[in-house]
């Protein structure tokens, strides 16, 4: 075959599909960054969180490999893993919600679109919930929002911080105002939890939008962001479409909400979970014991101030 | 003429427009002519009333979208007037520079005690709408009803709120000032007011926009009023591929008050006069002002924190799922 040849051939064979593609490289060996188009070794991108080592793309991670990456091995206790989602509106569109709930769990081997427990993060006791995009878009129910609540509840009990990962296209239309409504039950527990006392941090992922945005992962004590996610109230397209306006090219972006004072800081998944550590450490309020040593180590070369009469 | 020409806003109400129009010429013309028709007219105005009746007892959830929409439905400032016997609007939010004509509040007095009442506010007509921006509200307005109602908590005030609002604002500038954050924050903060807090939507509730100003003790729906989480159009966009199917999508969202309560969200159901709160917004008011009344007597009995405690187990238990054992 010439090289000729080979060209026209090439050019009638039909285009690999975007979907096949993706496919072909999961399977492989070797991973193509959809970003840089550069080739990493899947198990080194693996090892490096499925952040690109070539460009710093993060690729999206779902809730198991998530907590692999930040509970200690063999400390993670899942919470209320046998809740099941209902169709209590006997919802249907062009397909029942029934089936799409029954199909979902098969594909993805999940009950619904989050995770939640207990476990040691680098030994610090947490409590963690994680949003899991493959399931219906990681929107949000009756059974993201009562497991949410439940292990907010838990880590208010246990004086725990509590960490949730978002990532979600917001409330479950399927599930109608029961959805609207866990917004506000998770953001009552919350409260409590706040109450207490206590630390919470959303780290929001790509994409965190909708009713999500509006409620929990606005409500950190401190809002963490992995890079070039987007994150915002309406989504893209409704804000061009509705009014037209033409948007930054970094609009809804973490980038985006660091600048406008709405997130606290960005940090790559990389250093995640030294982060979260170094935060909850920061947060814990030194005993009296230790208090009392800390003010004792004032330096003879300083001494404290002595108040006189004149 | 002298007599205003009536003209029906909704499709379904055009048969029940053209026969009081009917009505109407029918009396003029008789006493024109000075003829006696009374009997024709009884017969005209039972036809009316049972025609209206059947129209308003049957509708569809799309129909009651459009009645919960209607333009001329009472809004919050309508309601405000018709109830209390003292009413000054208080404005801004303090921080973000502009005061939210989309979401408006005050102090009042209503049955003689004082109050905090506060709503989204649409327009009256298309300039008033623009200014009001069709009942949309941004981050600042909802900022504006948390400073509010934590007045309402220094001062040991009921807080009364009003939904009326097809969603938050969705524009650039709502994005850039956190229209997510100011939601959330209202949404956690109210959980934490030792004050009553009773929350009614007195005609369009839409989605997060909604529920920014609606934890509330007690959840009250007028009979046509709908509550959505997301517009019937946009979820019809999103799942069927098709704005068209809007109607198709009101009805499988289950976004009426019967169907709210039978979901438990709603506590009580507010009956409105046949024709819709739109054909007698003085008797609906006084139906809004006895319920709020009658409730907040019962709230009244609760210290702050029983309050809280029960604001959050009434939220706590909402959601269906079902627990398999492992």
């Amino acid at each position: 075959m010439s090289l000729f040849d080979w060209f026209a051939n090439r050019r009638k064979s039909e285009p690999i599909s975007q979907e096949r593609h993706e496919r072909e490289i999961a399977d492989g060996l070797w991973s193509k960054c959809s970003e840089c188009g550069v080739l990493t070794y899947t198990k080194d991108l693996g090892a490096n969180l499925m952040v690109c080592p070539e460009c710093g793309f993060h690729n999206r991670v779902f809730s198991d490999e998530r907590i692999r990456q930040l509970i200690d091995t063999n400390t993670w206790r899942s919470l209320d893993d046998h809740l099941n989602p209902q169709d209590p509106l006997e919802f249907r569109d062009r397909k029942s919600y029934t089936d799409r709930i029954r199909d979902t769990q098969t594909k993805t081997g999940l009950l619904d679109a989050v995770a939640t427990g207990v476990g040691a993060l680098a030994g610090l006791p947490v409590a963690l919930g994680v949003m899991d995009f493959r399931f219906m878009g990681g929107s949000m129910g009756s059974v993201v929002g009562e497991k949410l609540t439940r292990m907010i509840e838990r880590g208010t009990g246990d004086r725990r911080p509590v960490i949730i990962v978002c990532a979600s296209g917001g409330a479950r239309m399927q599930e109608g105002m029961l959805s609207l409504m866990q917004m506000a039950k998770i953001s009552g527990a919350l409260e409590r939890h706040r109450e207490a006392g206590l630390l919470y941090m959303p780290i929001l992922t790509h994409p965190t939008t909708g009713g999500v945005t509006a409620s929990f992962a606005m409500l950190g004590d401190v809002i963490i962001a992995e890079p070039k996610a987007t994150i915002g109230f309406a989504g893209r397209r409704v804000v061009e479409q509705t009014l037209r306006e033409k948007l930054p090219d970094d609009f809804q972006t973490s980038e985006y909400l660091l600048s406008h004072g709405f997130v606290d800081v960005i940090v790559p998944r990389t250093q995640l979970k030294k982060t979260l550590a170094q935060l909850i450490q920061l947060h814990q309020p030194l005993r009296h014991a230790e208090h009392h040593t800390a003010a004792m180590q004032v330096p003879d070369a300083f001494p404290l101030p002595t108040v006189t009469a004149d | 003429m002298s007599k205003p020409e009536r003209r029906p806003l909704l499709d379904f109400e055009r048969p029940l427009t053209e026969l009081e129009l009917r009505i109407v010429q029918i009396r003029d013309l008789a006493d024109e002519n000075e003829v006696d028709v009374s009997d024709e007219i009884q017969k005209l105005e039972a036809r009316a009333a049972q025609l209206r009746q059947d129209i308003f007892q049957n509708l569809t959830p799309a129909q009651q979208l459009q009645v919960a929409r209607h333009p001329r439905r009472p809004s919050t400032l309508d309601y405000i007037q018709a109830m209390t016997d003292e009413w000054i609007e208080l404005h801004g939010d303090r921080a973000t520079g502009i005061d939210d004509k989309a979401l408006v509040g005050g102090v009042a007095r209503l049955g003689g005690r004082p109050v905090v009442m506060l709503g989204h506010q649409k327009g009256r007509d298309t300039k008033d709408n623009v200014a009001r921006n069709f009942g949309m509200a941004s981050p600042g307005g909802y900022r504006k009803a948390m400073r509010l109602m934590n007045h309402a908590n220094r001062f040991g005030m009921p807080i009364i709120t009003f939904t009326d609002t097809p969603g938050a604002y969705a524009g650039v500038e709502a994005e850039r000032l956190g229209q997510g954050e100011a939601i959330a924050y209202n949404l956690r903060e109210m959980f934490r007011l030792e004050v009553p807090i009773l929350s009614t939507v007195i005609g369009e509730g839409g989605s997060g926009g909604a529920l920014g100003i609606g934890v509330g003790d007690r959840l009250m729906m007028f009979e046509h009023s709908v509550y959505t989480v997301a517009s019937p159009e946009a979820c019809a966009a999103i799942l069927w591929k098709d704005a068209a199917k809007s109607p198709q999508a009101a009805e499988a969202l289950k976004i009426t008050a019967a169907d709210l309560k039978r979901l438990g969200i709603l506590d009580e159901i507010l009956p409105e006069p046949i024709g819709g709160a739109h054909s007698d917004p003085l008797a609906t008011a006084a139906t809004l002002k006895a319920a709020i009344l009658k409730n907040l007597e019962t709230l009244d009995q609760l210290t702050g924190p029983q309050l809280k405690q029960m604001r959050y187990d009434k939220f706590r238990k909402i959601g269906m799922f079902s627990e398999v054992s492992a």
